[in-house]
């Protein structure tokens, strides 16, 4: 369908780091069944930098790209800096997506800062 | 691969002797109908072939059928017609929470004017009960709405009976029958109809053109001003080409009808066992006999209908889906909803709609490619993992 950049497409149809993480560092959930879109998303930290992302999504082809295109972004990025990554940037990463559809980009977005989060608060743990 | 279409209740291909027939009316034959001299004589004498063909179709008088710009246009005037033209007999109507929104934003419009609607709820398989019906009518109602069958999960309604309780309590029975005319056999007389809506592209005939049918004696007024033609009842010259087309598409249909509807349900009856046997956790909506020959609806657990859609449509494979995720108002199908389906299992309806060059290849091509579709996707769905 052409209302999807050929990124978009890519994505979808060949989405990078598809799958559940055995013992992640941190995990974000986001989105309900009800809205129509779920997305789980993984990371590997190491040493402040993250070294592996994986998800899992309900969704639609957008949210499917979406969770690719986020997990691609933060990989070898420190927390820090993946902790700056936007709804826009995945979008633009993604070469734009449909108004409609921004929304993906932003549960992309929240899925990263709640799988953060969760990594914040377990090293937190860990330090008391 | 061939591409596969398999949204004919979208629209079909317009037939090529329907093409062949309108062609001449494009050029050589371009009077306008209303006019008195030669050109326009002809032409109209090939509109009114057209209009008794249609009429002789579904049991009526020539007089009795409008042609309109399309099945939308016909619902608007059916439903606006009807309620101002009995204004001060009543101000309620009666129609159903399935109908297509031609149907339900025309009912919402009425309800901005001062009318009221009730919206029928429908049971699990997308069935009106006449019994509900008897109950909505007061003495304000002027209008039962009930479409004759669904666009979406193919559910065909009782509309005999309901149009029989219709016609005792002396109100006015319109039936958008889009999906139905050129496909099921039936006539206004058994029906018990009064107005029925109809389109030319759903049975191979152009887009922009439809048709209501108005029994003698119902009392309606003009959605279009501004000249006298169709009995003054819808001004605007009339669409020559597409009725020539419309009256060769149902020409056509009426020759074919009876074994397409037995080929259609052999081919629709393959692909819904074949489906249940390749595919886990798929539910089939709308009602299993009383439906469509040739409408599949299915919902597919854990995953999203726009996502199975794209990757079909990559293998060359055409459907749609009920999916928020697809529309523009990010709203699951009114219709799946209404049947009770859970907002999830909505989110994953596809819709697959057979026609004249659907072939057993086919749907044997998509009972191959659907189950690897849905088998990627639930790889990639935390819903699905949860499952096991």
């Amino acid at each position: 369908m052409s209302q999807y950049s050929e990124k978009v497409m890519d994505h979808f149809a060949h989405p990078r780091n598809v799958g559940e993480m055995e013992n992640p560092d941190g995990v974000g959930k986001v989105g309900n069944p009800v809205c129509g879109d779920i997305m789980n998303l993984y990371l590997r930290v190491k040493d402040g930098v993250i070294t592996d992302a994986t998800f899992k999504t309900f969704g639609c082809g957008a949210a499917i790209a979406t969770s690719s295109m986020v997990t691609e972004l933060v990989k070898g990025k420190t927390v820090k800096d993946a902790l700056a990554i936007s709804n826009r940037a995945v979008a633009e990463a993604l070469g734009g997506l449909p108004p409609i559809k921004m929304h993906c980009s932003v549960l992309a977005e929240e899925a990263l800062k709640a799988a953060i989060d969760d990594y914040m608060a377990r090293q937190g743990k860990k330090t008391e | 691969m061939n591409p596969i279409y398999m949204d004919y209740a979208a629209t079909t291909p317009t037939d090529q002797r329907v093409v062949e027939a309108m062609m001449p009316y494009f050029g050589e034959i371009y009077g306008n109908p209303s006019s008195l001299h030669g050109f326009g004589q002809e032409a109209r004498a090939a509109m009114e072939e057209a209009r008794a063909k249609i009429a002789a179709f579904l049991g009526a008088k020539p007089a009795e059928i409008v042609f309109t710009s399309g099945g939308t246009e016909s619902d608007n005037f059916a439903i606006k017609g009807v309620a101002w033209a009995n204004r001060k007999k009543g101000d309620h109507v009666i129609t159903s929470a399935i109908e297509h929104h031609a149907v339900l934003e025309t009912c919402r419009f009425l309800e901005k004017e001062g009318f009221r609607v009730t919206y029928l709820p429908v049971d699990e398989d997308g069935l009106v009960d006449p019994a509900d019906v008897v109950k909505a009518i007061t003495d304000r109602t002027i209008l039962i709405s009930i479409m004759h069958a669904n666009n979406e999960i193919g559910t065909i309604q009782p509309i005999a009976e309901i149009g029989r309780i219709a016609k005792e309590k002396g109100i006015c029975f319109h039936t958008d029958a889009v999906q139905t005319f050129g496909h099921l056999p039936f006539t206004v007389d058994e029906l018990n109809i009064d107005l029925l809506s109809a389109s030319a592209h759903k049975l191979y005939g152009p887009k922009g053109m439809g048709l209501l049918y108005i029994r003698k004696g119902t009392r309606i007024t003009p959605l279009v001003h501004g000249g006298d033609q169709e009995s003054g009842r819808r001004a605007s010259t009339q669409n020559v080409p597409g009725i020539v087309g419309f009256g060769k598409a149902v020409e056509l249909a009426a020759a074919t009808l009876q074994e397409e509807v037995v080929r259609l349900t052999s081919l629709r009856d393959r692909f819904i066992q074949g489906i249940f046997e390749r595919i886990d956790g798929i539910r089939l909506n709308g009602h299993p006999a009383r439906r469509l020959p040739n409408n599949i609806n299915l919902s597919v657990e854990s995953i999203e209908g726009e996502g199975m859609i794209l990757s079909l449509d990559m293998m060359g494979i055409a459907c749609s889906t009920g999916s928020a995720c697809s529309s523009s108002s990010l709203e699951p199908s009114h219709v799946l909803l209404a049947i009770g389906l859970p907002h999830e299992l909505s989110h994953g309806s596809l819709r697959f709609s057979l026609g004249m060059y659907t072939k057993e290849g086919d749907i044997d091509a998509v009972l191959e490619a659907l189950p690897q579709v849905v088998g990627r996707l639930r790889a990639m769905s935390p819903l699905y993992a949860g499952k096991k």
